[in-house]
């Protein structure tokens, strides 16, 4: 690979590094409206009281919010290692991140069919989670190009 | 150097993260929102006057709840304060403040009108509890003013005076005047409950055995 369309296949691990914490501060600010139990009161704040208190919002006793920091944080170790060129990070970056988009999906399907409510910061972390697939399916044409 | 310069960007990051949860835990401890009616800043409105009041006028605790009647914890919240109000008699009293969260709850603030209306006509706590005994049947209603109307009749009203009461300024300006108030104390979640005018710790006051120590807490002169 020339060091020109390395630098070229660098900057969405870069970027994605980035974007991650803007899911990771948003699920951390979750997790903690969870352990505090105020994510059971209704707020001004439409639809996340609905979400966060409904029994989705836990996996096996763990708050889904803190499953979701924890991912973000991998994200972001990872696509900072793929950046400095670790060699394998960045195929355990895209696992990962497929496995967060199959995650969203069932997050937003549950919000719109099953809860009937949409929480806005939910709806960040999806958001968040859609542009790290776009930049991992990006990184990965620029290599194969 | 720069083999560990993303080891070091990666610890960073994860203090960063460990930071955050706890100035986030800091800042929703109990007592730091909402604000006590008595601290320093802005006076607090008192309210719409006189308050829905249950139990003795001279109990030495008074709970005031800010509630929304289409919310299911405060639907809750309800039957354990009953209990509580059983268990300490003429030593508690209880104040019902209109907080509909809108547009979150859309039957809220009719739920909040039939209540006041049905106030107007001295039995605002009737109307109260069955709003919260039967939140579920009308919470998701298109139009809940007929229910609220049947609710009415069926406490020996005058439904045309109810009806007409419903859409009035009577009304409206005491559901206003709570929100002044619970605005003015930054309250932003229902239920939020106030014992001697000191903020309660939520969930804590959730159930019977979380309200029983703020209550004697407050008897005794040490706070909620």
């Amino acid at each position: 690979m020339s060091a020109d369309l390395r630098r070229r296949s660098v900057w969405p691990y870069a970027l994605a590094a980035i974007v991650s914490l803007v899911g990771l501060g948003d699920s951390i600010y979750l997790t903690i409206e969870h352990i505090t139990g105020q994510s059971v009161r209704c707020t001004v704040i439409a639809g996340c009281s609905e979400v966060l208190g409904s029994s989705y919002a836990v996996v096996a006793g763990i708050p889904l919010a803190a499953v979701g920091a924890a991912a973000y944080f991998g994200v972001f170790s990872l696509a900072t290692l793929a950046a400095f060129g670790y060699r394998h990070a960045g195929t355990l970056l895209a696992l990962l991140v497929v496995i967060m988009f199959l995650m969203t999906l069932w997050v937003l399907y549950l919000q719109a069919f099953v809860i009937h409510h949409f929480c806005q910061f939910c709806l960040l972390s999806a958001l968040v989670t859609f542009v790290l697939t776009g930049l991992v399916v990006a990184q990965r044409r620029l290599r194969a190009a | 150097m720069k083999r560990f310069l993303p080891f070091a960007i990666i610890a960073l990051v994860l203090l960063g993260a460990i930071l955050l949860g706890w100035m986030l835990i800091g800042s929703q401890g109990p007592g730091t929102a909402p604000k006590a009616p008595e601290s320093s800043g802005p006076v607090v409105p008192p309210g719409a006057q006189p308050p829905h009041v249950r139990g003795d006028v001279n109990a030495p605790v008074t709970l005031e709840e800010y509630g929304d009647f289409q919310c299911p914890p405060c639907g809750l919240l309800y039957p354990e304060l009953k209990k509580i109000e059983s268990e300490y008699g003429s030593r508690l009293r209880v104040i019902f403040r209109e907080r509909p969260l809108m547009p979150m709850h859309a039957n809220a603030l009719p739920a909040a009108r039939a209540a006041e209306a049905a106030g107007l006509q001295g039995r605002f706590w009737e109307m109260h509890d069955k709003l919260y005994e039967n939140q579920k049947a009308w919470s998701d209603l298109a139009d809940a003013r007929p229910v609220f109307t049947d609710y009415a009749r069926s406490l020996g009203l005058d439904v045309d005076r109810f009806t007409r009461d419903l859409d009035g300024p009577a009304v409206e300006t005491r559901i206003f005047l709570d929100g002044t108030r619970a605005h003015a104390l930054g309250i932003e979640g229902t239920p939020t409950v106030y014992i001697n005018n000191r903020p309660a710790p939520f969930p804590a006051f959730m159930t019977v055995e979380g309200l029983r120590p703020l209550i004697n807490n407050a008897l005794n002169g040490t706070g909620p």
